[in-house]
């Protein structure tokens, strides 16, 4: 590792550096997480208008679109730490991509149960097996199956190695998830928010839907945190024990 | 080279094949993916006492409702398929409203539906914007969908 041309990246991989530096930045995250998501959703649930075709119902979109975007960005985050514990053999990317995977899984399972709740007074159906609605209950499954290999091994570092392969050979589902709208007919409706053109969303919905979304992120980042912390030292308690116990073998 | 590096490369190749297997994989079963057939499709297929899933729009007065239950025609523009229905509609069920019914093909070309769904598209206004619309002109319902977001969504 010491010869690591990466040396700058490898300075905040430091699982002490880690534990100093997200330390002192979690509190803001939390407040900031908490207070987003507040604001995001109680204008969203209670302040922003009705729509014109879908009446009160749309309010389900300010719990639902952004946890869906979580759903698909979490990945995304497993993805890139899956993809920097097999290359650089990282071990604070493999903590952390066991730890997020059980947030994705949350994250993903209230995007299914809001779809299916917003899905019944406007669709008339509860579900349908739709190419959108299918790609995302694979990507739970994905994270279902992720956290399940991880911790399946005795040795550690070979659940890691197999769950970033797993992680890595499901992201070919993201574009799917993405594109299903696009590519195939569905009864789910095309994005809203694209990032050509303008938005297909009057503003004031749009303007708690974002601040929902960016509060939806900040609890993302919280919980991971604060689970990848307790993962560190939890490794650290192990690495104490077990040298405690190494250099007394009398006890 | 590395071990990083080859770790690299050979991670890059395998995303490189597995994403155009998936790609080529996705591309063959494109016909089995869609949600639905339009009435073109239906039109030139002509698939008598199959089970299919239809989607389009409900033709403007085209909707008759009878005892528990309507019949009203799904159109693409194109064609048409007349759709006879026994059951609850949903709340969102209106004529120019896009829907997506399942039943089976009759001898006569209708389609006898077990389930009416209705499907919304992704244009999200509050209800003042959309009568302002009307009222001005620049939308008009039974014409189709909303105008483009760009012309009323000033921000």
């Amino acid at each position: 590792m010491s010869s690591s041309p990466n040396r700058s990246l490898h300075r905040f991989a430091n699982p002490g550096q880690f534990l100093r530096l997200s330390g002192a930045v979690l509190p803001y995250l939390a407040i900031g997480a908490a207070l987003l998501t507040a604001l995001g959703l109680g204008w969203g649930l209670f302040v922003s208008p009705a729509d014109y075709q879908q009446g009160d119902a749309v309010r389900i979109m300010y719990v639902h679109v952004p946890a869906a975007w979580l759903a698909t960005g979490g990945y995304t985050g497993l993805a890139v730490c899956s993809a920097m514990s097999l290359i650089w053999r990282h071990p604070l990317a493999d903590l952390a991509a066991a730890e997020i995977g059980p947030v994705g899984a949350g994250f993903t399972a209230l995007c299914l149960a809001t779809g299916s709740l917003w899905g019944k007074p406007m669709w008339g159906a509860w579900w349908v097996w739709d190419a959108r609605l299918t790609s995302v209950l694979v990507l739970f499954f994905l994270y279902i199956g992720h956290v399940a290999l991880v911790r399946a091994f005795d040795d550690p570092t070979r659940g890691y190695r197999a769950g970033a392969i797993l992680a890595l050979v499901g992201v070919v589902n993201l574009p799917i998830v993405k594109f299903s709208v696009d590519w195939w007919n569905t009864l789910h409706q095309p994005a809203s928010i694209k990032l050509t053109g303008a938005p297909t969303m009057a503003p004031e919905m749009l303007w708690p839907l974002a601040i929902a979304a960016l509060g939806y992120t900040l609890c993302f980042a919280t919980i991971v945190t604060m689970r990848t912390r307790a993962a560190v030292m939890e490794r650290r308690i192990r690495g104490l024990l077990m040298a405690r116990a190494a250099s007394d073998p009398g006890a | 080279m590395t071990r990083k590096r080859r770790r690299l490369y050979v991670l890059l190749a395998c995303a490189i094949g597995l994403g155009s297997a998936t790609a080529l994989t996705l591309t063959a079963f494109s016909d089995n993916l869609v949600f639905f057939v339009s009435p073109s499709d239906i039109a030139t297929k002509g698939a008598s006492g199959r089970t299919v899933r239809l989607g389009g729009l409900v033709e403007q007065g085209s909707v008759q409702r009878g005892n528990g239950g309507a019949t009203f025609k799904v159109t693409d523009g194109a064609s048409s398929v007349t759709v006879r229905y026994a059951g609850i509609l949903p709340d969102l069920f209106r004529e120019g409203q896009g829907v997506v019914t399942l039943g089976t093909l009759q001898s006569d070309g209708s389609l006898k539906a077990s389930e009416v769904l209705a499907k919304h598209d992704e244009t999200y206004m509050p209800k003042e914007v959309a009568e302002a619309l009307k009222k001005s002109g620049q939308w008009k319902p039974d014409s189709g969908p909303p105008p483009p977001s760009s012309t009323w969504n000033k921000r």
